[in-house]
């Protein structure tokens, strides 16, 4: 648990370091996070199962991290109170952003992802398919 | 019984402690009604929770920053929450390699429109630079969507706002507008519910199949680092 803990938080603050003293444009918990999946995916490639190179504990905390995501963004999402004002002269604009965006983003990455994979998926057929309700 | 209230609060209102209290409860009672709505997207608990929080505080005439600052506490685990997701992209660092050329297209593809389109819809509709660059990150994972933000110049409260709504979205339409596409394999529901809805939609489509699962985390996880590398790029490129 704690370890796992100070492998996640450690790797952040080596993540804050790298983007301090090399300028990097990427965030810190996210160079964190690719250099955990580089050090997880090396003890996977030694041999040992995906499964087997993630210690337990870790997979237990990341786990309950993940679940419980939503409700680290809720503190955040109350600042949008001082934001009112924006939101309410700019609110054509957010809106048909917001709405645009996401549908573009999801049917572009939907479509990409199933023509692709079916032209080079043909050799070992084994798509899986989304059963209709 | 105001001034016994009052005599409690005082001191209280000092630490980070009940507002820390109150926005785990809000969620908590999110999750509830959620589950008496039997896993409605639209009964989102971030949404619940963001509700109830700012009632709470607009009833209280508590400004803000008073309340961030016990909050702030729970924020502060986005960071290692955001390097915990590295361990489901290992774990499924096998089905990528599987279908490399199709992630690796359809990723670009979609994290680009989601980015770009954004950014041009409010620019064509008269938003000012600050919003539509709040925009850009929106549809990453929040911990990176918020620090994203900061870095190029948006306002992270209206990111992470747009980053749940657009979440909410992708998790109510998602399979509709798909199915409606004629998609029908569970690695492009999972990768498009993740790179276009992140953490919320990918919570909607994972419990239906193990391997949309796997993709969405993996669309979560990858749309954070392409979209982290190339914002910043954005904004450099739009002079103030």
């Amino acid at each position: 648990m704690a370890s796992a803990f100070a492998i996640l938080i450690g790797l952040q603050l080596v993540g804050e370091v790298l983007r301090q003293t090399l300028h990097l444009p990427l965030p810190g918990p996210l160079i964190g996070m690719a250099l955990l999946t580089l050090v997880l995916v090396a003890r996977g490639s030694t041999g040992a199962a995906p499964e087997h190179a993630v210690p337990p504990s870790l997979r237990q905390v990341a786990n309950g991290l993940i679940v419980n995501m939503g409700l680290l963004f809720v503190p955040a999402g109350v600042g949008i109170i001082a934001e009112l004002g924006v939101l309410r002269r700019e609110w054509l604009a957010i809106l048909a952003g917001l709405v645009i965006s996401t549908l573009l983003g999801l049917a572009v990455t939907g479509l990409v992802m199933h023509h692709v994979s079916r032209i080079a998926g043909r050799a070992h057929r084994a798509t899986p398919q989304v059963p209709a309700e | 019984m105001d001034h016994v209230l009052r005599a409690v609060w005082q001191p209280l209102g000092l630490t980070p402690l009940p507002w820390l209290a109150v926005t785990i409860a809000a969620y908590v009672l999110g999750q509830m009604v959620q589950r008496a709505c039997k896993g409605a997207a639209l009964a989102n608990p971030v949404l619940i929770a963001i509700l109830v929080v700012s009632s709470l505080l607009e009833a209280t005439g508590t400004p803000y920053a008073s309340y961030f600052a016990g909050a702030q506490f729970i924020q502060f685990l986005l960071g290692p929450a955001t390097v915990a997701l590295a361990v489901p992209l290992a774990l499924n660092l096998n089905h990528v390699r599987r279908s490399f050329h199709g992630v690796g297209l359809a990723l670009l593809a979609g994290s680009l429109t989601s980015a770009l389109s954004g950014v041009a819809v409010v620019a064509l509709l008269g938003g000012g630079r600050a919003i539509a660059l709040s925009m850009a990150p929106k549809s990453v994972t929040t911990p990176i969507a918020l620090s994203l933000s900061q870095e190029i110049g948006g306002v992270p409260p209206l990111t992470a706002a747009l980053a749940i709504a657009g979440g909410i979205i992708a998790a109510i339409v998602g399979r509709t507008i798909l199915r409606w596409l004629r998609v029908d394999d569970w690695r492009a529901h999972g990768l498009a519910a993740g790179v276009a809805g992140s953490g919320i939609a990918a919570s909607q489509v994972a419990p239906l199949s193990g391997l949309a699962a796997a993709f969405a985390a993996l669309g979560i996880g990858l749309n954070g680092l392409l979209t982290a590398a190339f914002v910043p790029l954005l904004a450099m490129l739009w002079p103030q």
